[in-house]
């Protein structure tokens, strides 16, 4: 299931839609959370831009990667949208399977090719209530780097 | 025609969300890009991003891609969700 949406989630909720069906016997679930100190600077606010129709369709390919790769009974993806506080939850990734390994790998995988390739764009307001845009990290394209040197 | 999107900063930068760009004239990425840099100096500036990204209907690619009438371009900054 994928969800591009501006309404908060329940991680319990999506946790009971993960293991539904008895052959899961693992569950890893990821949230992403808004952060006091990003770049140096006092976050007060984050708003997330993106683009409506290929946002849900990348997530909908990276998804289909990870299970060409793993063995995925079940997968949820939900990215928030709009304007977020403090501590709210940003980015959720559920991913039921047989056993351990598939799951905690497919998680890891999705949230380095979501962070790199889902056309999503965090504009942060400071403390001083000055805008502006998130620059992009090397950090996050050399994690997306070790999926594809295997 | 084509139509062309901007997103992030690309947009704020350009002032620019939205445009239609005869298919005629641009008939690849390429072609398209060098005419909406030939626009003026801010144009030229902002879209001489080494870090620039395009999709051509909701898929990233490259600057090789052929255009043809009714398709979606969209030149963006790297992506920053998660």
């Amino acid at each position: 299931m994928i969800k591009v949406q501006s309404e908060d989630f329940n991680q319990q909720v999506e946790y009971n839609r993960l293991r539904k069906d008895p052959s899961v016997g693992a569950v890893v679930t990821f949230s992403g959370l808004v952060r006091d100190i990003n770049q140096g600077e006092q976050v007060s606010t984050l708003t997330l831009e993106h683009y409506p129709g290929m946002t849900e369709s990348s997530l909908a390919e990276i998804v289909k990667q990870a299970e060409s790769r793993w063995n995925i009974i079940d997968c949820t993806v939900i990215h928030r949208i709009g304007e977020l506080q403090l501590l709210d939850q940003i980015v959720f990734v559920g991913i039921a399977s047989l056993h351990r390994q598939d799951a905690f790998a497919a998680c890891e995988f999705i949230m380095d090719y979501l962070k790199t390739q889902a056309p999503f764009w965090k504009k942060e307001t400071n403390a001083q209530q000055q805008s502006y845009w998130v620059d992009a990290r090397d950090s996050d394209q050399e994690a997306l780097n070790k999926w594809t040197d295997k | 025609m084509i139509k062309v999107l901007f997103f992030a900063q690309i947009r704020d930068q350009l002032a620019t969300s939205e445009l239609q760009m005869a298919s005629d004239e641009n008939s690849s990425v390429q072609a398209l890009l060098s005419n909406l840099k030939a626009r003026d100096d801010k144009w030229n500036r902002v879209l001489s991003n080494t870090r620039l990204m395009v999709a051509v209907n909701q898929t990233i690619c490259n600057d090789n891609v052929d255009l043809h009438s009714g398709d979606e371009v969209a030149f963006f900054p790297p992506v920053t969700g998660g």
